[in-house]
């Protein structure tokens, strides 16, 4: 199937010399939620940036839809909606007003029926004849993706959507993205949140320096370079391991009444079943077991430090 | 052509000039009657005709010019700038939206504001002293495409302006004293010979010559270079706007 969004080695350098791309290549297949995570400075903005036309590329090339980007502006750009990551809004205009302007802008004719959609499904509608400069911080970010899809888009840019907003108001935003992707819209988004990335997307790509250094399926990935560790309740305190049990990766507690096996998800063998019959032969029993799973957040650390 | 971008960028602008109506229309209308109150009637009675017209109504043309011009530049100049000093230009930049488009809402919005608010001004003026315009449909065009050429001007300097000192820069320092010198409030011919010259190397002067032509038939140059030079800033301007889109000076990275 033809990638909705085909970037080719896309490199942006700023007058000043600054690279802020360097080389980016990603294809982002229709209806998926693809999640770009990066440090400040990473890049994110840049790329999603020039995909929208707010910043002109220095090589490479856009397709959306199969259209480029430059050459048919038009058709592309009209299929694209963008959030800002800044709440760059008009103070003095109306809810309602601003909606309707950002639809004409992208050339479509005015329909308030569809805005008094958008406005309700964002519980703006209340708000509507307000003017923007007396909306809450919430409530503005939520007007942002109201314009952005006010010209009905089938792809939608998420710089940074719930920086600055409060959890509840995160999980709502969470809600909205949902329900937008079960209407068949693409969605990319940058983020800081990694939970935010585990939460609701289905691919990640990880950026540093202009670079996009991985993109993987979020389960695969987290499969892939996540490690799983057994942690077990020791019955009796432990002064020392005994020697039969070096040869598995296992740490002792401080306290001596817990042991941390560590294993890799990827391996033929976990080694588990051979660890609990060495424990018993041992004569060490314990009370309570549980598994954890390294976190996305480890898995973006390990990978951005990877690459300094 | 996106036409529904250009009526909602002109809508946009138009809705701004309702809100603010005291600064966009009340405060140019009353400046300009201060002027015709203080030159038309009190000092204005005591100066003779000027090329057989009074004072008074000699000093209309110029009057309306002077609003003309200089609201011309702050209403495209500040509807430009304000996006850019907002961030609001990020939807401007991504919309599907060509060069003559956004110009044709911004500079559209500017002119007609302009219009209307020469056309109050005459309106006002023919309250003090008694108006008479021989070519109304030659008036009407040196006033629409007054309005359009320095509505283009403001444009130009709201993309070049990065900040609020930069967008006055060049209406109060450059524009002002052009009207000012430029035979609004005097014939040319009434200067040296010297400073005649010097006039004439001032753009307003033509302007303001053209215009007055349409009421009295009295010119300090003919009104076919009055008209030639008007076209020619109004060429000038768009190709300037032209290369703004062309390279995203100002706007785009």
């Amino acid at each position: 199937m033809q990638a909705i969004v085909s970037i080719r080695n896309l490199s942006k350098t700023y007058a000043g010399g600054f690279r802020a791309l360097k080389n980016v290549s990603l294809d982002i297949q229709r209806g998926e939620i693809i999640a770009l995570l990066g440090p400040n400075g990473a890049g994110k903005t840049t790329l999603i940036s020039t995909i929208c036309g707010i910043v002109n590329p220095s090589e490479g090339q856009v397709l959306v839809d199969g259209k480029d980007i430059i050459k048919d502006f038009r058709a592309t750009r009209a299929l694209i909606g963008l959030v800002p990551q800044e709440l760059t809004t008009e103070a003095f205009e109306t809810v309602f007003g601003t909606v309707s302007f950002s639809r004409g802008l992208f050339g479509k004719a005015p329909n308030p029926a569809y805005i008094e959609k958008i406005l309700r499904d964002l519980s703006l509608w209340d708000k509507r004849d307000n003017r923007i400069r007396t909306l809450s911080g919430g409530m503005k970010r939520r007007l942002l993706i109201a314009k952005a899809l006010s010209h009905e888009p089938s792809i939608l840019f998420l710089d940074e959507p719930t920086a600055g907003v409060d959890v509840e108001l995160r999980k709502d935003m969470w809600k909205v993205v949902s329900a937008l992707r079960e209407s068949g819209v693409t969605i990319i988004l940058t983020t800081h949140y990694i939970e935010e990335a585990e939460a609701i997307a289905d691919r990640i790509g990880v950026m540093t320096k202009g670079e996009l250094i991985l993109v993987e399926d979020k389960a695969a990935l987290m499969h892939k370079l996540g490690k799983k560790q057994l942690i077990l309740d020791l019955k009796h305190k432990l002064e020392t391991l005994p020697a039969t049990l070096n040869e598995h990766d296992l740490v002792l507690s401080e306290d001596g009444l817990q042991l941390t096996y560590t294993y890799d998800t990827q391996g033929e063998r976990t080694g588990i079943t051979t660890l609990l019959d060495d424990l018993r032969r041992e004569g060490i029993g314990f009370r309570d077991l549980q598994t954890t799973q390294s976190s996305l957040e480890e898995i973006f650390v390990k990978l951005v430090e990877e690459s300094r | 052509m996106n036409w529904y971008a250009i009526k909602a960028i002109y809508h946009f602008e138009m809705a701004r000039t309702r809100r603010t109506l005291m600064q966009s229309i009340f405060a140019p209308v009353i400046s300009t009657s201060l002027y015709f109150v203080v030159f038309g009637a009190a000092i204005g009675g005591r100066i003779q005709q000027v090329d057989g017209v009074s004072y008074g109504a000699f000093i209309v043309p110029g009057l309306i010019m002077l609003s003309l011009l200089t609201n011309s530049i702050s209403n495209a100049s500040f509807g430009i700038y304000f996006p850019k000093f907002t961030g609001t230009i990020y939807e401007l930049l991504s919309a599907p939206v060509s060069m003559i488009e956004v110009v044709m809402g911004y500079v559209g919005a500017a002119a007609t504001k302009s219009l209307i608010l020469g056309t109050i001004i005459l309106a006002t003026a023919g309250l003090f002293v008694p108006l008479e315009i021989a070519h109304p449909f030659i008036m009407l065009f040196f006033l629409v495409l007054t309005a359009v050429s320095f509505s283009l001007f403001g444009f130009i300097i709201g993309v070049w302006a990065d900040n609020f000192e930069k967008l006055q820069l060049i209406p109060l320092l450059i524009v002002t004293p052009l009207v000012f010198l430029g035979g609004s409030f005097y014939s040319a011919s009434m200067l040296s010979p010297f400073w005649q010259t010097v006039t004439m190397f001032n753009p307003v002067l033509y302007l303001v010559s053209g215009f007055r032509w349409s009421f009295y038939e009295i010119a300090d140059v003919s009104i076919g270079v009055s008209l030639t030079m008007i076209l020619l800033f109004l060429t000038a301007c768009m190709a300037v706007v032209w290369w703004i889109f062309k390279t995203g000076y100002h706007i785009k990275n």
